[in-house]
Formats: C-alpha cells, structure tokens, sequence
C-alpha cells in the first residue's frame, strides 16, 4: 500500500526553490543566466481581436492592400530610417553573441527591409556589411564607442534602461572574453565583465537633452535618435524621453531578454510589456506626439499577433531579440543530446553567460561558432520575419484596416480583468475597463 | 587664422566649419558657455575657444588639437581618442569620461568622476579631482598634481592612477602600487607635453587590486566530497 498519500508539495518551498536555496548555499553566488523572465505573466495573449461583422468591413485576407512600411526619425533627423515591415531586430552583442550570429541577423533583416541594432561592445564589419540598416547604441559602459561607428550607422539608441533589467547593467562572463572580444571593450581576457548600469556624464532627463544635441553634432542632424528605456515607470520615462528630444522611444517590457544577468533581477524588476505600452502611447498622447514621436515596442513579441495587439495599442513598431535567436537556431530540438549533455534540454536552454552554445549562437568558440551557417540562419529569420508580417496583415484586414497603422484598442477585447486594466480595453463581453469610468473612456 | 564668432553664427555652422576643415587655425569667440562646441572633430586642426564653454566640448575627439580659455562644463573631451584638449582653467564633472586615447590637459581643478571608464586617454589634472574619480577606469593614465576626493579609482580595471596630493579614500578594489622607474620615466614625458612643471617623486601610483577581476564561488559540494575521500 502506497503512502504517497502524505507527500505534500509546498508550493511556498517547491522542489524548485528549495534547489535554487541548495545551489546558493553552494556556491556563495547568486544565479546569472541568460533569457527572459520565465515566470507566467499577463501577456498578449490575454487579448483578442475584435473581427469585422456588421458594424466593420474586412479586407480581402490575401490580395487586398494592408501596407507595413513605418518611418522612424523623421522628427528631427534629415535622415529617417524607413522600414518595409514593423519589426526590427533588438539589439544585441557581438562578444554576447557569435560574429556568425550577428551576420544572420542582419542577413535575415536586410532580405525583408528592417534594421538590426548593435549592442554593448561596439560595432563590427560584419554586422555593418550585412545590415542595410543598422542602429548603433549608446550604452553606459561605452566599450568599443567611437565616432566612426557613429556616422556610419543609420540611426542611434541611447540605453537607459533594458527591459530584463531596468536599472542594472550587462554582464559578460569571462569566458566569452577571448581576445577579440577583450580588444573591443579593452578588457583584460577572462574577466567577467559587469558593465556601468548608470551614463558616465550625464544623470537626468535635461543633462540627455544636451547629450543628444551632441550625438546631433557629431553626426550632422541627419540620423535618428532612439532612447531606449526598460519598462518600469514608462509614462514617466517616456514624456521624459520625449522632452530630452528622443526621435523615437524604444519600450522594453519584463519578458525582454539579456545575455547575462542575476535571474532574481530578470524575474523581479520591471512590468510586463502588456501593461507598458497604454502607457507609453499615454504619455506620447498627452505630448502631442503620438505618431510624431514613434514608440518601438518590445520584450516576449513572438507572432504577428503579439505584432499586431502592440500596434493596435499604439505602438509604430515592435522589436524582437529572443525569438529572432530561436528563429535562426537557439534551442533547437535538434541539439536536445547536446544540450543535455551540458546540463539542460532544448526549450530550456538560457545559459547563455556560460559559452558552450551548442547551437554556436551564444558564444565566442570557434568550433561551436562555426556551426551556425549565416546564410541558412539568415534565411530562417527572414522566413520568419515573413510571417509574423502576414499574420500582423492577416488581422489588420480582419478589422477592416488598410494598414496595420490603422489598428486602434477598439478592436480589442481583454480575456482576463488583468489584462482589461492593463491594456485599457474592455473585458470580452462587457464594457467594463477596470480603473476607467464612462467618462473616462469617452474622452479617450 | 579663420575667427568664428558664436554671438553671430549658429552652433550648427561653427561646428559644421570645424568638422569640415581638413587642417587649419581656427579661433573661436563669445563661446558664452555653448553646449557641445568643437565636438566630433577629425582633422589636424587647431582651434582655440577664447571664453567658457559647456557640456561637451571637443567631445569624441580625433585628431585636433583644441585649447579652452576658460572653463569647461561637464563630459570635457568625453571619448576623446586622439589629439589633444586643453583648458586653462576647471573641468565640470566627468571630464574625460570613456576617453580612448589623445591627451586632456586640465590646469585648474576637475570636479567628480574624471576620467571615469577612461580606455586609454591619458588625463594630466594640474589641481584637484572630486569624488569617484576614475570609476571603472579601464586603460590610460590619470595624473593628478593635487588631491583626490573620496573612492578614487573604484571598480578599476588596467588604468594607472598617479596623484601627488591626498586621496580622501581609495574605491572598491583600489590600492596603492609601487613607483618604479617607468612610472616615473612616464610621468617625466607626460608632465612635460602636458606644459606642466612638477616634480615626479611627489607622486604616489595608484591602481588595480585585481580582486573583482571573477566572481570567486565556493564549492562546499566539492570540498565536502574532498573530505570524503581523504578520509577514505
């Protein structure tokens, strides 16, 4: 006779946390590992489009015209950036990532007419060579920042903020510190990197507006300027942004990814994307610069609807970094011996600071590095760039539009009452927008 | 000799000038404190500022050789990397910062976090640096003629600190290395391009402990299976 009947789970001591106590007594070390938040938070899936019947027309689902382009810059830079589809590449690192990782990416995004963006520890050749439009960032730390790379990018993203850690810096452990990496940053090989969390000289929204008029300067007024914040006060910081004199502002949600960061971090700061954006697009409306402004949204976009419910809340465009990298191989079921064989399984894979990729994405070894063919990686991600474009289109004719620009929150319904509050649409089936009285809502 | 008057021109068209030129003396007037001035320079010119100027001046540098008489508001020189900046009297905070290379020459005092994530430049200050100064400074060299403010050179990397006054406090993983004889040699070299008259054995050198260089864990695990062993 069995006596399981007296093993109960804790759900406050689960098997999990008490393995996350064991390995901390352990090592004396907290836990830094790569990825996203992990833990179940209210997403885009909470909400669903509103189809036209009697009161909206749809477009025919193929042929109809549903345009996709967006210009980001234009409101000061003689030179703004104009993007085929509303998804870019975030920005991620060469030394975080492979030389061959980053040439897929930009391969993927230069097939269908969106731009990548570089990452902490400068710009590449290859990057530059395989990108048609390539956004430089401006990061605290500064390593590998020079004025060449400046004036031969398309546009600048000043980091303030991530969305996997708003407030914290980057890491990068040394074991992906090999010689080239270590000569781009000006490191000692070997270190683990732990870059500056806060601009060397500048603290503040006015001292930014004044370090803008510089980056303008130095690059002629003819490139964009994005800022980029994590999601954790993004009414307050993007107005901020905005009055710095941002052309664009960049919203990275909770479920965005980092190389390497304390997992306590990623998992306990910042606010979910779905409760970031309504108030991003508040903050852009109350300015005056709703569209004037564009607002890039990203953390945990997967499909073209995730696409889609970002651009009906009022987002110009999104911005993917996780689901690019599986796209073009990360975590791949194909490598799950592999991937086992170092302590993990194919889905779970977010050790990215460790740099055994057997996928030879996220890493700096050249045995592991070479597996990742560029052009076969590029075409994936450009496949899936694809898609999440027709899906996008697919319900934007669904709801009548004739651009994907022209989805608006009327054509969402939330499933849950947390994802009504957040997103500021009414719960399915009901008029009901928790925090929102009637007439709130009519002087929406 | 080309002057270029800031009372009349716009910021835009003296930088636009200065950025184009490909060699060339340049004099530029009624600065009256501007924001960015003679930043993103890339050609052997020379340009002089004849008055203070604000943030960011000659930031980004490459190659010119730019003096300021007067002051200088914060990011002096910020990610200089080559040529050389000069001002006759004090730096707002972060002069410097994330320079790469060339020389910034400060006669009077700079105030917090100069040099802070310096690459390589090398920062000759002929009076004091305030507090947090050469915060996570990674190459290059910062040679102060006065004092230091409190938690000098924290979380440094490979830089080389060198001040001849007090240092209120050293920062995390700071301390005080041994003067050997290329330091001095360097100082010597440094001091005289700087047009500075010190004398180099008054200087106490600065630098990495090497501490924070990796996180160090335990492996009680190991030990305890160590243990084991060595008692079987």
């Amino acid at each position: 006779m069995s006596n399981e009947w007296h093993l109960q789970k804790s759900h406050t001591f689960s098997p999990e946390v008490m393995a996350e106590i064991r390995r901390a007594a352990n090592t004396g070390v907290y836990s830094i590992r790569g990825f996203g938040a992990k833990r179940q938070l209210p997403n885009f899936d909470d909400l669903v489009f509103l189809g036209a019947s009697m009161s909206r027309y749809p477009l025919e689902g193929y042929r109809e015209s549903c345009g996709t382009d967006v210009v980001l810059g234009a409101r000061n830079a003689s030179e703004p950036i104009h993007l085929d589809i509303p998804v870019t590449i975030a920005g991620m690192s060469f030394g975080s990532l492979s030389a061959n990782a980053k040439e897929a990416l930009g391969r993927g995004a230069s097939a269908v007419g969106t731009s990548t963006t570089t990452g902490d520890g400068g710009m590449t050749d290859e990057e530059r060579s395989h990108s048609t439009k390539l956004v430089y960032q401006y990061l605290p730390s500064r390593y590998g920042m020079n004025p060449d790379d400046l004036r031969r990018a398309d546009a600048i993203e000043v980091v303030v903020g991530q969305g996997a850690k708003p407030g914290g810096g980057g890491m990068l452990m040394g074991q992906k510190i090999d010689a080239r990496v270590a000569s781009m940053r000006t490191l000692p090989e070997g270190v683990d990197q732990r870059s500056a969390c806060r601009h060397p000289d500048w603290t503040g929204p006015d001292d930014l507006e004044i370090k803008i008029i510089e980056l303008r300067e130095i690059t002629g007024w003819r490139k964009p300027i994005y800022v980029k914040i994590g999601a954790a006060r993004p009414y307050y910081d993007t107005a901020l942004a905005v009055k710095a004199g941002a052309d664009v502002v960049v919203v990275d949600g909770m479920q965005g990814g980092t190389a390497a960061t304390q997992d306590v971090f990623i998992e306990h700061v910042g606010i979910p994307t779905l409760a970031a954006v309504p108030e991003a697009v508040r903050a852009l409306k109350e300015l005056g610069m709703h569209r004037t402004v564009q607002l890039i949204v990203a953390g945990g976009i997967r499909s073209g609807a995730d696409v889609a419910k970002a651009l009906a809340l009022g987002a110009d465009a999104v911005s993917i970094g996780t689901a690019a990298l599986v796209a073009i191989g990360d975590n791949d079921p194909a490598l799950d011996e592999e991937y086992r064989a170092i302590g993990s399984a194919a889905g779970y894979w977010d050790q990215y600071q460790a740099g055994n990729d057997p996928a030879g994405i996220t890493t700096q070894d050249p045995v592991l590095a070479s597996r990742l063919d560029p052009e076969l990686a590029g075409r994936r991600l450009a496949n899936y760039l694809k898609v999440l474009t027709l899906e996008a289109q697919t319900l934007a004719r669904a709801c009548g539009k004739s651009h994907v620009h022209n989805l608006e929150p009327q054509d969402l319904a939330a499933l849950t009452v947390e994802a009504a509050a957040m997103a500021g649409v009414p719960l399915a089936g009901t008029t009901w927008i928790p925090g929102k009285d009637e007439t709130d809502r009519e002087s929406d | 000799m080309t002057s270029l008057d800031l009372s009349t021109g716009s910021l835009r068209d003296v930088n636009a000038a200065l950025q184009t030129a490909e060699s060339g003396e340049f004099v530029i007037t009624h600065p009256q404190g501007a924001h960015a001035l003679a930043c993103g320079l890339n050609a052997s010119v020379e340009v002089k500022i004849e008055g203070p100027v604000g943030y960011y001046c000659a930031g980004m540098n490459q190659l010119a050789t730019v003096l300021v008489d007067g002051n200088a508001g914060t990011g002096l020189a910020e990610n200089i990397m080559s040529g050389s900046v000069t001002i006759t009297g004090n730096a707002g905070q972060s002069a410097a910062a994330t320079g790469h290379g060339g020389l910034v020459v400060i006669h009077g005092n700079a105030s917090a976090r100069c040099g802070i994530s310096m690459k390589g430049v090398d920062i000759v200050v002929g009076g004091n640096v305030g507090h947090m100064s050469a915060f996570m400074a990674q190459a290059g060299n910062l040679v102060v003629l006065g004092d230091a403010g409190d938690d000098l050179g924290d979380s440094i990397y490979e830089a080389r600190l060198f001040v001849r006054g007090s240092v209120a406090s050293l920062g995390a993983d700071c301390i005080e290395k041994e003067m050997r004889p290329e330091h001095l040699e360097f100082l010597t070299t440094c001091l005289t391009e700087s047009g500075m008259d010190a004398d180099v054995s008054g200087f106490r050198r600065y630098g990495s402990a090497r501490t924070l260089y990796n996180f160090q864990p335990d492996d009680v695990d190991a030990a305890s299976e160590s243990t084991e062993r060595s008692d079987g």
